[in-house]
């Protein structure tokens, strides 16, 4: 008996239950209002190769880049205690240096000036001297993250586009659209490999680095973490550098899904759906412990809902109002100081069963 | 011999300006204000066209403003007026706040042009208005639908940002058509100009299994990324195929996937407003009135089967 209230207790206190509680309740929404949104199918793609479809694997599939900036806004969250709005400005500033490398100055080149790799190794640099950029901002001139982020917020699309010199790229290599949607005789969208490789290399980072151990650190008090022989300044840079890798993969996901870019609209308001997947797996926004995973599930749980929210073919003027429902429940229940309101209160409950019992 | 070198300055000087007020009175000076040309492939368009008439071989002397904010136009406007410039055009970021500059303008003897936007102010303050009909080019886009007898209408309506002109006006024309004609609008979304949203939308109605025939996309980008989910499900698309794509804004690369058949029909929104200036400045300057304030332009819409490579690259953006 006691074990098992234990292993409840465990479970209903770890980070991950509110995002898996939400993914529960989305489930169950869908099972009572269409069964069919379980249903995976396989349909031959235009290239006439077999593919799944289903509403399941296009969770799987768009969640990808929110489940891999997720990871980045995680550590720059836990590092700094602030968020970083410039992301989807930075996608659009990444995504279009990849094209620039691979079209040069012809919009609509019959072959690639470079290879694919090489393009995304150049966009990865120029989201990570953003990164960079905010990141000297946040550590050595100790501006909110907030604000300093506002600044390519502002400035990152006009960027994007002085790139191409307001050019509008469109590439016809097949090959470069595998990347956004399925590599030849595979099933799965690549999108989702990219994904798990992401995460792939953060449990490896974090278990062999002590990156986790040094954020939280500084998250959660910069001058004993700086007492101790840790950096701060360089923990909070590093986050935002971190940050601005992820971002260029989403940016690479982005522009080989329909292998060109808008400079205004691509990723747009992806950097809220990001800070609200890191808020909705329990971290604290002002910064400290944090766990990856929990930022991760909770893209996906955003993902659902969006999609979700596409198939109930809710009015499109009322559909962020929906969201907006949806996500305020989803974050207070969520929020550190709630779930702490909670454990008091189930304390005081076994408090007074114990006393009752004893009695 | 400072003194002389100083004397010597100020009457170039003197001469210089002497020498710009020789130049200005032959010429038409225009301030232009705009919007920020990265804004879209129709901003780009639009400011080039406005760039290669107002130069100076074609008599006038031009200073271009961009900004998407309506306050700092305003105040370019107010800095264009004390300027004295003898035109003021101007395609407003918003439509409210513009009475007080506009009655400034009409006392120094500015006069106004409005061009792509419409302002609230009574119309006594511009002397026109050249403006696209969004409800027309809608309105020829349902048309052309229409006319296409389909043996039914499963159409997904993939909407603009909500409440803009654009998605007023080319939601207008086919919601009332539904209604009268009966099409079965399976989904209707806003995609919010946005090539990734349109994709999820249309993946959306793949995998709920619903059957559609029409995609109807209120702009070029949108109708990309429907196409987009369409091949990854590989359902045909196009002239001969089992969707037909609508799009809008005619984008060069648009009309060339209309040339390769990929896509059935593309509305034009006309952003080449700088001829029709041209004219209107013209006979103001020979002492004509302007009859009719507001100036809808002409706008074309494209079909799959008709259009010719000349089309792609006369009307593309």
């Amino acid at each position: 008996m006691e074990k098992k209230t234990n292993i409840l207790k465990k479970f209903v206190g770890n980070q991950l239950f509110i995002p898996l509680v939400a993914l529960l309740l989305l489930i169950i929404f869908n099972l009572i209002n269409d069964p069919s949104f379980f249903v995976i199918t396989i349909l031959k793609t235009k290239e006439g190769f077999p593919v799944l479809s289903g509403s399941l694997i296009s969770i799987i599939d768009f969640g990808s880049e929110l489940a891999i900036l997720a990871i980045g806004m995680t550590i720059v969250t836990a590092a700094t205690g602030g968020q970083d709005i410039s992301v989807g400005a930075v996608i659009a500033i990444s995504g279009s240096t990849m094209l620039r490398v691979l079209c040069g100055t012809n919009p609509q080149p019959d072959k690639l000036l470079a290879p694919i790799f090489v393009a995304f190794l150049v966009g990865a640099l120029a989201a990570m001297l953003c990164g960079a950029f905010n990141g000297l901002l946040v550590a050595q001139f100790k501006i909110q993250p907030m604000v300093a982020t506002l600044i390519l917020y502002t400035a990152g699309r006009s960027i994007a586009a002085w790139i191409n010199e307001n050019r509008l790229p469109i590439i016809g290599e097949p090959s470069f659209g595998y990347i956004g949607n399925f590599l030849p005789g595979v099933p799965i969208p690549t999108p989702v490999f990219i994904a798990i490789a992401c995460m792939i290399i953060i449990a490896l980072v974090q278990k062999f680095t002590n990156l986790k151990l040094f954020t939280q650190a500084v998250g959660i008090n910069e001058e004993s973490s700086r007492l101790n022989g840790i950096n701060p300044k360089f923990m909070k840079f590093m986050s935002f550098v971190i940050l601005g890798l992820f971002v260029s993969v989403a940016a690479l996901i982005k522009v080989t899904r329909i292998s060109t870019i808008t400079y205004s609209v691509i990723a747009k308001d992806i950097e809220m759906d990001a800070i609200l997947a890191v808020a909705l797996g329990g971290n604290k926004l002002s910064g400290g412990k944090y766990n990856i995973w929990a930022s991760i599930l909770g893209a996906y749980v955003i993902q659902f809902l969006t999609t979700t929210l596409y198939k109930l073919q809710v009015r499109s003027d009322a559909l962020p109002a929906y969201k907006a429902v949806v996500v305020i429940l989803l974050v207070i229940i969520s929020a550190p100081a709630v779930r702490d309101k909670f454990a008091q209160i189930t304390k005081k409950i076994k408090a007074k069963k114990a006393v009752n019992g004893g009695v | 011999m400072k003194k002389y070198l100083a004397i010597i300055l100020a009457l170039a000087m003197v001469f210089a300006l002497a020498g710009c007020g020789a130049g200005k009175s032959d010429k038409i000076t225009v301030g232009i204000i705009n919007n920020d040309p990265n804004e879209s492939g129709y901003r780009a368009a639009n400011d080039r066209s406005l760039k290669e008439m107002f130069t100076e071989e074609n008599g006038y002397e031009a200073s271009f403003f961009y900004s998407l904010k309506n306050d700092e136009q305003i105040a370019a406007a107010q800095k264009f007026i004390t300027d004295g410039v003898d035109y003021l055009l101007i395609s407003a970021a918003d439509t409210a706040g513009w009475d007080t500059v506009l009655k400034d303008a009409q006392k120094a003897g500015t006069k106004v042009i409005l061009f792509d936007r419409t302002i609230d102010a009574d119309p006594s303050l511009y002397e026109a208005s050249i403006v696209s009909d969004m409800a027309k080019e809608g309105q020829q886009a349902v048309d052309w639908l229409k006319s296409q007898n389909l043996s039914e209408y499963n159409i997904i309506h993939i909407q603009g940002v909500m409440g803009s002109a654009a998605q007023r006006g080319r939601s207008g024309a086919l919601d009332d058509e539904a209604k009268a004609s009966g099409w079965n609008i399976v989904a209707q979304q806003t995609g919010e100009w946005s090539a990734d949203n349109a994709q999820q939308i249309v993946q959306a109605v793949i995998d709920a299994k619903t059957p559609f025939n029409v995609i109807y996309a209120e702009n070029d980008d949108m109708a990309k990324g429907a196409v987009a989910a369409l091949d990854k499900a590989g359902i045909t698309h196009g002239v001969g195929g089992e969707v037909l794509i609508i799009g809008f804004d005619c984008n060069k690369w648009a009309l060339t996937e209309l040339l390769n058949q990929n896509w059935n029909y593309d509305g034009q929104c006309n952003p080449f407003q700088a001829e029709y200036i041209n004219d209107i400045i013209k006979k103001i300057e020979a002492g004509e009135t302007i009859s009719e304030k507001t100036i809808i332009m002409n706008e074309k819409g494209f079909d799959a089967t008709t259009i010719t490579e000349d089309d792609v690259n006369n009307y593309g953006i």
